[in-house]
């Protein structure tokens, strides 16, 4: 406990550091996962074969990807540019199937109903299909969030500094508070994007959040209105 | 004017869901298209908008042959409403209505403030302009949906089964609606339903479809009932039975008038009298309400 109050700011850095290598990954797995999603839902013939290989890439063993990244890449070993690459492939990994699912989860009667008033292809996916897909992309980029930071802390085998390196330095010095410290924060910060990411959804999917309570303002007459207000009841959304 | 001329369409599939179809649809009149499922109303009424291209023959619009018209820009200028509303559900109310003038470039503000008026038009409160439509009845979300066609000022409107989602009630409701608005109005409407009593109400022009979008019979509501083409057309609209086939039976020194179920549908009264006629208790249309009373 005493390391824990006598290394705050350690605990600090290392959090930020975290932070840093986590948030790149999750952006940029969800917009490269974007289009490519996107080309396999548009495109049948190539459906399976991209969602396969994508999801394949879940697959690589993350330490020889840290061995082969720099080769690759031109990168030191070092350098904290690998770890996000290799965080990055993994986010789109998981993203790319779930881009596909969300723009075939939105209802195709009111993909038809868009076209008949006069939405073209280029409006339509962006203020439509994309909108509406918001709540399957937001589930996976949850699931993403999650996962990165949980994953970001291997970095700390290869010598870039993260949450991880509190495990690391612990098991090396024998301080288990460290170790402690450093799972501790890594699932604080990992509710903390899963929550900012909640927060996120909130506010640009006004639309998707449950019904407003059943109890709705009474009506004076009884009439069509009230008839109106009986069906709502029975058709609240889920 | 809209003119269907020779009109084919067969779907990649091989389904031959309209064969040689010609119609001449007048300008500021309603014309119905009904029949049974399969008919090929919804496939005509979508060849209009260009939702749907024909394999053969051409439809013009005022003498324009629609086929070198840009979809986009011609889906634009025609109001479409199908059932289930179609709504956008991430959108509001009154933003759903503004959609299609936003995408012709109309300024914001005033798209909104058209929207607005134009609730008050399918009578809907103003109230209800910024729910979205998972927060608004059947009934509403349909006339946010006839709203929503009616945003551009179309002159034509196509509305492919709009009440067919809605309970009776609602939807006599959305008919006298749509029927006022229509006075008001005097758009080219082409209405799809199969629900012949909702032809015969709503049309001023007819078309009974068998499959295959073969017209059995085109005319006003009373030729039609007076003149059955044929058989098939005497069935579909139900000439022979029900409550269309009335005959006199005398109670009491009145005579009044029996449909082929046995129920009491009316008394026969003087024409010239049309609107004092007394109807008998709990005959006639409100004998279906009366069941429930
Ligand atoms: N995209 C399509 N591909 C292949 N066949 C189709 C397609 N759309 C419609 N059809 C077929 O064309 C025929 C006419 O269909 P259409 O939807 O026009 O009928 P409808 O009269 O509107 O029927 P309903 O009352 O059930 O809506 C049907 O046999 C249908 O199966
Ligand atoms: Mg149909």
């Amino acid at each position: 406990m005493t390391w824990i109050w006598a290394n705050l700011d350690v605990i600090w850095d290392r959090t930020l550091d975290h932070l840093l290598l986590s948030v790149p990954p999750i952006i940029l797995s969800f917009l490269i996962a974007l289009p490519i999603g996107w080309l396999a839902r548009r495109f049948r013939l190539g459906r399976g074969f991209i969602l396969i290989s994508v999801g394949l890439l879940y697959a690589i063993p993350s330490l020889p990807l840290f061995v082969v990244l720099p080769a690759i890449v031109g990168t030191s070993g070092r350098d904290p540019l690998n770890l996000v690459i290799a965080l990055t492939i993994y986010g789109v990994a998981l993203m790319v199937r779930v881009v596909a699912d969300g723009l075939a989860s939105v209802d195709a009667d009111v993909r038809l109903s868009a076209t008949a008033v006069g939405f073209s292809g280029r409006v339509l996916f962006w203020q439509v299909q994309l909108p509406l897909a918001g709540p399957v992309l937001l589930a996976g980029l949850r699931v993403v969030a999650v996962s990165t930071v949980s994953l970001a802390t291997v970095g700390a085998v290869i010598g870039v500094q993260s949450l991880g390196s509190l495990f690391t330095d612990g098991f090396q010095r024998g301080i288990e508070a460290e170790i402690v410290a450093g799972i501790v924060c890594t699932v604080l910060l990992a509710l903390a994007f899963d929550g900012a990411l909640v927060a996120l959804g909130r506010l640009l999917m006004p639309w998707s959040r449950p019904a407003r309570p059943s109890g709705s303002p009474a009506r004076a007459a009884p009439g069509p209105e009230a008839l109106d207000a009986a069906v709502l009841g029975v058709e609240a959304p889920k | 004017m809209i003119e269907f001329r020779s009109v084919s369409k067969q779907f990649p599939d091989g389904t031959l869901a309209v064969d040689d179809f010609s119609l001449v649809l007048p300008s500021h009149k309603t014309t119905v298209l009904v029949g049974s499922s399969g008919s090929g109303k919804t496939t005509l009424l979508r060849m209009i908008n260009r939702m749907v291209d024909p394999t053969g023959g051409a439809i013009e619009i005022d003498g324009v042959d629609i086929a070198g018209l840009e979809p986009v820009k011609l889906r634009r200028s025609i109001g479409y409403v199908m059932q289930n509303s179609g709504l956008l559900p991430h959108r509001t109310v009154v933003d759903n209505v503004a959609t299609v003038p936003l995408l012709r470039g109309v300024p914001k503000k005033q798209a909104r403030t058209d929207a607005l008026a134009l609730l008050d038009t399918v009578g809907l409160e103003r109230t209800l302009a910024d729910r979205y439509p998972s927060q608004l009845s059947g009934g509403q979300q349909q006339r946010v949906g006839v709203a929503r066609g009616l945003a551009v000022n179309p002159n034509i409107l196509l509305m492919d089964e709009p009440f067919g989602a809605v309970d009776p009630i609602v939807r006599a409701e959305l008919q006298q609606e749509l029927i006022r608005l229509q006075r008001e109005l005097g758009k080219t409407v082409v209405f799809v339903t199969h629900d012949v009593e909702e032809a015969f109400l709503l049309g001023d022009q007819v078309v009974i479809l068998r499959q295959g979008g073969r017209i059995a019979q085109v005319g006003s509501p009373a030729e039609i009932l007076a003149n059955p083409a044929d058989d098939f057309v005497a069935s579909f609209v139900g000439a022979d039975r029900g409550r269309r086939a009335l005959h006199l039976e005398s109670h009491g020194g009145r005579d009044i008038l029996v449909d082929s179920d046995g129920r009491l549908a009316g008394v026969l009264t003087d024409g010239s009298r049309q609107s004092e006629a007394a109807p008998v208790p709990g005959s006639g249309a409100a004998a279906q309400g009366g069941d429930s009373r």
